[in-house]
């Protein structure tokens, strides 16, 4: 690892965070709060073993979502959709599960299978529209979000898919024991840490080997660097954008399981279902990096889970996304910076050095 | 043009007497589908805007909220005027942000226009949290209810006669008749500054220097750097007022449910987008785009004992099926195949089934979004520059 | 030479950028209504030089005097308003806007806020009629050719009030009579007493048209020729802008076997509107054998390349070692052993934002040494590309530097380098030494020796017209989509070759 390139790249993301800091102060100050306090008790709240395994637990399925907003933006490519394909994903794959009797060894992977099957199906409609048809992925995804979530409206409570699970609550059928992945209590023994943490970080390195170590991976960031290279160079762009959409809708699709599997086991009305414009900012946040993204979606899963103290400062939550909106607006903007300077830096140091060798020779 | 307007009124005409729901062509009806388009119409004219400069405004959504919200919280304190005022003004705060972002730091306009999406839904689910959980008839996620409303217009001379005519029930004329009728029926005040908007921009943009200096730096701001136009300065002003248009259709949103609550744009501006590249980036197709969504808005919503959804049904049958025709007549059988089938399945549905699910109601935008964004991306021309960074000095 | 009969003096001009001195102490004197023509190589510092006139940079040292006015310009339109107008070599048209649009665009006439559309028109169309360049003023400029867009960029200056004219490579793209065309056009302006500065890199045009030439070589002013006093050759001029022997990559004996490499029949590419820009050629290359194609650009040689790369639709068989490829992909092609380089290398042959040994792997990346199966040997790709730096006197520090950090040249060798590894059965060049210094010029041109002699087949296009008949084995001349003619090239001169390209003469054959 090149050290000033880590320093350099060290540089935005501290800028953000630094800039959230003073911005998110102005406000607790402007509502009658002490900035100091409410750090300090997030922080003290935070270090916890009961909310570091919450921090994890949170940070596996943010960190999953990003994964897949990060691979279409290697290649310029911008799945907005995974919310629609998320929620898809873990409805079908909550529904399949809570109807089979099978051992976890079983049960689990079909679930899995199913849940990226669903999610890689419903990304590729929209990868469809764009290489046959020209639509941008951007507003089709959009779409297809709002598709979905009738779809799913409708399943759960006017099929037979949807069962009353619990009072005035209806979702998919209970998974049995069986079929749930439950964790393992290793910070807290009171709280477990999803079992999906440990395969996420298993995906994590799958994730950084196809980009990095195959031909897949090199033609995909070849066509993020330059579409006309990458096509002269032989690419084939359509069938770029469709197998990597597909495989982000399969990623996505899985964002929706840790929660699923490891403590909800029904998909209801309830389900969270912002989870992939976290990933969009996660993504950002990491440079689609996996250990950005790693680093960025424990920051956001801290900032979340440690929020739940804030009511006893009398500051309301949410104050955290505003947060996390400012750190997103900054970074990106440093980002941008950081890179000109560093192509810019790169020219002249390498015109210094071969003058110096010149003058060698 | 006429054979388009022509023939979407005969089709609307056949809908509504095999359907025998006069509410398809009424005065109310096209009144409140106007009341829709606006909202719609000012996130495409934002679009226009922002494009028309080069600038890939996706942060229309956000820059919605942000008007929504403005207008909620000025709107139960000082009135519905106020509320507009403080919409455009948050809105068009949004769009400065994104041109900083995106036009002075050079960050990809797709990812800085998410990025304010962001920032707008955090930020207003804070205030509102904030400002209005304690606020008489307000909520955690609503504001109190805006005081006082928009006036409305209602022509009762030109109104009344051809409200009549329409309730004959003659094929064609009455259904005229109820179109325009509609125009002069409890016409909102908002939706003729809206049109005000519209006109003014199409004079504005290509008619006047101003206008000439804007769209050229979406179609060569290198060409318009070399001749001293300062391509910087209008990207900005081009994408703060796109801001300011959506925030006034945001405020328009909130004033005409009476309340702000969150998520109340429902994906509006980005509905505004595909009616924008619908209309070719021109303020009459954009219009038009934002009527076809309003007026499918309208019937979902006052859809009494399931009728409208059955004509809904209908009727996008039936264009289905024109537009599969006339895209297999130039050549592209496939698409065209598809359009039919799709065509068909639709009314297969209308035939067999008594009563749809709301959902199918709900989904209708989304799905007409794509429907004809599928058809019409590809022969489209946008500004030549759009989306690309421009940088002082540089060369293309 | 009487003082105030200058239009133009530039005096003492100095630009530096990070890593390179672009002009250094130049000194120039123009005289009204003159034509004034401006020589140097590539990267000589002649764009420099004339942005700076125009505004677009500032000189760290140096004046400039208009008129006997010393003047210092913050941006082009400072320079607008000293009477200075540019005629940009790459057009700067908004395809969108109408002529009248484009002309007026920065300068509009208006009545209150709306634009003043008739009175533009009239002035465009007298200004058009006094000059003799004919346009119609609303037209769609993206339906119009080469030849009207430069006379659309000479009325946008004329259209000012410019009464300097700087044209940057005006006969680049142009064809033969549009050439004469726009010659005729500059006598015109002369007459009305405007002065013209004509930047070129081809001799026997300036030779044509100018009163005066002044040559410039690595950023410095060598000297003036005044041509209506005194005569000069081409070659005299090449050798000033050169300074020392030109370099001649002749090619010795025959190398050329019996196999046939490349086979080409009925090629076609045509255009959305159904013209034909390729038109039915047929052409075989035999290992051992360097095809030249002469042409003016803009002829059919891109689209010629694209389609024997798959990279355009196109009708007609092409046979790769016997196999007909013709419905082959890109990437298969190259599997197969096709090198390309392309004409364009920022756009199609590199990643600007990418480390050099990832850009090794660009094109190559399924085949070895970049690649075992699915997974990329990146240590083999790092391996090889330290051997093409050492090879191809690739100037770099290492090879993790991004590519935007090395220099245009460095960058071309880096290309060729990678194109020529792997042993290919057929090259396809375009342009292959643009841009590289003299030196490193002459090393590429071994390398394509002696890959030759092994039996390397090339498809070589270039406009550097030495070049192409130095290294060629044989000449063909693409006008118009069509080959019009063949030429020798141990017997053909640069003069004919130029000659046959813009269709005016024949060359023997």
């Amino acid at each position: 690892m090149n050290l000033r390139r880590l320093g350099t790249s060290l540089i935005a993301p501290l800028l953000g965070v630094g800039i959230s800091i003073a911005v998110t102060s102005i406000i607790l100050i402007a509502i009658h709060a002490q900035p100091l306090a409410v750090f300090a008790s997030m922080i003290k709240y935070g270090a916890s073993a009961h909310a570091m395994t919450l921090i994890l637990n949170l940070a596996t399925t943010y960190f999953l979502s990003a994964l897949a907003v990060a691979i279409g933006f290697k290649m310029n490519l911008f799945n907005i959709g995974v919310n629609g394909q998320y929620t898809l994903g873990a409805m079908a794959g909550g529904a399949v599960a809570g109807s089979l009797q099978l051992p976890t060894l079983l049960s689990v992977p079909i679930t899995i299978a199913v849940a990226m099957f669903v999610g890689a199906a419903w990304a590729g409609l929209a990868a469809w529209l764009k290489v046959a048809r020209g639509v941008s992925e951007v507003i089709s995804t959009i779409m297809l979000n709002f598709i979905a979530t009738a779809i799913i409206s409708y399943t759960i409570v006017r099929t037979s898919v949807g069962h009353e699970t619990s009072l005035n609550v209806r979702g998919t059928a209970l998974i049995p024991e069986s079929g749930m992945l439950r964790g393992i209590p290793l910070l807290d023994p009171k709280t477990e840490i999803y079992g999906f943490f440990f395969i996420s970080i298993i995906i994590g390195i799958l994730y950084w080997f196809v980009l990095n170590r195959t031909r897949f991976g090199y033609d995909l960031r070849a066509t993020g660097h330059s579409a006309t290279a990458a096509r002269t160079s032989g690419i084939d762009a359509k069938r770029m954008t469709i197998i990597t959409m597909l495989i982000s809708g399969a990623l996505a699709g899985l964002v929706g399981l840790p929660y699923l599997l490891g403590d909800a086991g029904s998909y209801n009305l309830n389900f969270p279902t912002d989870w992939g414009f976290t990933g969009i900012a996660i993504a950002l946040l990491g440079r689609n990096n996996p250990v950005g993204i790693a680093v960025g979606a424990l920051l956001w899963a801290f900032l979340d889970v440690a929020s739940g103290q804030l009511i006893l400062e009398g500051v309301p939550r949410e104050i955290t996304t505003i947060m996390q909106g400012v750190i997103v607006i900054v970074v990106v903007m440093s980002y941008e910076i950081v890179r000109r300077n560093q192509v810019k830096s790169e020219q002249k140091n390498v015109a210094r050095a071969l003058e110096k060798q010149e003058v060698a020779a | 043009m006429f054979m388009i307007a022509f023939s979407a009124i005969t089709i609307l005409s056949i809908t509504r007497t095999f359907t025998d729901n006069s509410d398809l062509t009424s005065a109310d009806t096209i009144s409140q589908t106007l009341g829709f388009a606006v909202p719609i119409g000012l996130a495409g004219l934002a679009g226009i805007w922002s494009e028309r400069a080069g600038v890939v405004n996706i942060g229309l959504e956000g820059m919605m909220v942000l008007g929504t919200f403005g207008a909620g919280w000025a709107g139960w304190q000082w009135g519905a005027w106020a509320g507009v005022l403080a919409g455009v003004l948050f809105g068009a705060l949004g769009g400065l942000l994104l041109a900083v972002a995106a036009i002075t730091f050079g960050v990809d306009q797709i990812i800085a226009g998410t990025a304010v999406n962001l920032l707008a839904v955090g930020l207003t689910k804070f205030l509102a949290i904030v400002l209005f959980t304690n606020a008489p008839g307000g909520g955690q996620a609503q504001s109190p209810p805006i005081k006082g409303s928009i006036p409305n217009i209602t022509v009762e001379a030109i109104a009344n006669p051809l409200i009549a005519l329409h309730d004959k029930g003659i094929f064609f004329i009455s259904d005229v008749a109820g179109l325009v009728a509609g125009l002069f029926y409890q016409l909102s005040l908002l939706s003729v500054i809206t049109f005000a908007l519209f006109a003014g921009t199409s004079y504005i943009l290509w008619k006047t220097r101003f206008g000439l200096r804007l769209r050229s730096a979406g179609e060569n701001p290198w060409a318009a750097d070399s001749l001293g136009v300062n391509v910087v300065k209008y990207k900005y002003i081009a994408v703060t007022f796109s801001g300011l248009l959506a925030g006034l259709g945001g405020a328009y949103l909130s004033i005409a449910s009476t309340i702000y609550r969150n998520g109340n744009t429902a994906g509006r501006g980005f509905i505004g987008l595909a009616t924008m590249i619908f209309g070719n980036w021109r303020p009459g197709g954009t219009g038009a785009g934002a009527i076809m969504f309003g007026y499918i808005d309208t019937l979902r919503l006052i859809d009494t004992g399931n009728k409208n959804v059955r004509g809904l049904i209908l009727l996008g049958a039936l264009v289905l099926f024109v537009i599969g025709a006339y895209l297999m007549r130039t050549g592209k059988r496939s698409t065209g195949t598809a359009f039919a089938i799709l065509g068909s399945v639709m009314i297969g549905a209308f035939l067999v089934a008594k009563n749809f699910p709301p959902e199918v109601a709900q989904v209708a935008p989304y799905i007409t979004t794509l429907l004809v964004l599928a058809t019409a991306s590809q022969n489209l021309r946008p500004p030549a520059a759009d989306g690309v960074p421009f940088r002082k000095g540089e060369g293309h | 030479m009487n003082d105030s009969a200058l239009a133009v003096e530039l005096k003492g001009i100095w630009k530096r950028f990070p890593g390179v001195i672009a002009n250094s102490d130049i000194n120039l004197s123009i005289a009204a209504g003159t034509v004034h023509a401006i020589v140097g190589e590539n990267g000589a510092g002649k764009s420099t030089l004339m942005k700076i006139l125009y505004g677009m940079q500032k000189p760290d040292e140096g004046t400039i005097a208009i008129d006997g006015e010393l003047k210092e310009f913050e941006s082009p339109s400072d320079a607008i308003d000293a009477g200075i107008g540019m005629v940009h070599q790459h057009f700067m048209l908004a395809d969108n806007f109408t002529v009248l649009e484009n002309i007026i665009l920065g300068s509009e006439p208006r009545k209150g806020a709306k634009l003043d559309f008739d009175t533009a028109r009239n002035q465009i169309n007298s200004i058009a009629a006094e000059n003799g360049l004919a346009v119609n003023p609303d037209a769609l400029v993206a339906e119009l050719g080469v030849g009207d867009r430069q006379r659309i960029e000479i009325l946008k200056v004329l259209y000012r009030g410019a009464r300097v004219l700087i044209l940057d490579e005006p006969t680049a793209v142009l064809v033969p009579h549009e050439v004469d065309e726009l010659f005729d056009t500059l006598r015109d302006l002369k007459r009305e007493g405007i002065t013209i500065m004509f930047i070129s890199h081809k001799l026997d045009e300036v030779l044509a048209i100018a009163d005066e030439i002044t040559v410039i070589r690595q950023g410095t002013t060598v000297g003036s020729v005044d041509t209506t006093n005194q005569n000069i050759s081409a070659l005299e001029l090449a050798e000033m802008m050169v300074g020392s022997e030109l370099p001649t990559p002749e090619t010795r004996g025959n190398t050329i076997r019996d196999e046939v490499v490349l086979d080409v029949t009925n090629l076609s590419v045509h255009a959305a509107g159904g013209k034909a820009i390729v038109d039915d050629i047929s052409f075989t290359i035999r290992s051992g054998e360097i095809l030249g194609i002469a042409g003016v650009e803009g002829n059919g040689q891109a689209e010629i390349l694209d389609a024997l790369m798959g990279l355009v639709e196109n009708t007609g068989v092409v046979h790769f070692k016997g196999e007909d490829i013709s419905n082959q992909s890109t990437r298969s092609r190259r599997e197969l052993g096709i090198g390309f380089i392309p004409e364009d290398r920022h756009r199609q042959a590199l990643m600007l934002e990418a480390p050099l040994w990832e850009n090794r792997m660009l094109g190559h990346q399924t085949m070895a040494p970049n690649s075992k199966g699915f997974l990329l040997n990146i240590s083999g790709a790092k391996e090889d590309t330290q051997r093409i730096v050492k090879e191809y006197d690739v100037r770099t520090p290492s090879i993790d530097v991004l590519a935007s950090a090395l220099s245009g040249g460095n960058q071309q060798k880096l290309i060729v380098g990678r194109e020529m590894s792997g042993s290919p059965r057929l090259l396809i060049a375009a342009h292959p030494t643009r841009g590289v210094d003299v030196g490193a010029q002459a090393a590429i041109w071994d390398h394509l020796r002696n890959a030759r002699e092994a039996g390397l087949a090339v498809l070589l296009i270039s406009a550097d017209l030495d070049e192409l008949i130095g290294l060629s084995d044989s000449i063909k001349v693409l006008l118009r989509g069509q080959f019009v003619a063949d030429a020798n090239p141990a017997t053909v001169t640069p003069q004919e070759l130029g000659t046959a390209m813009t269709g005016a003469g024949k060359v023997s054959a």
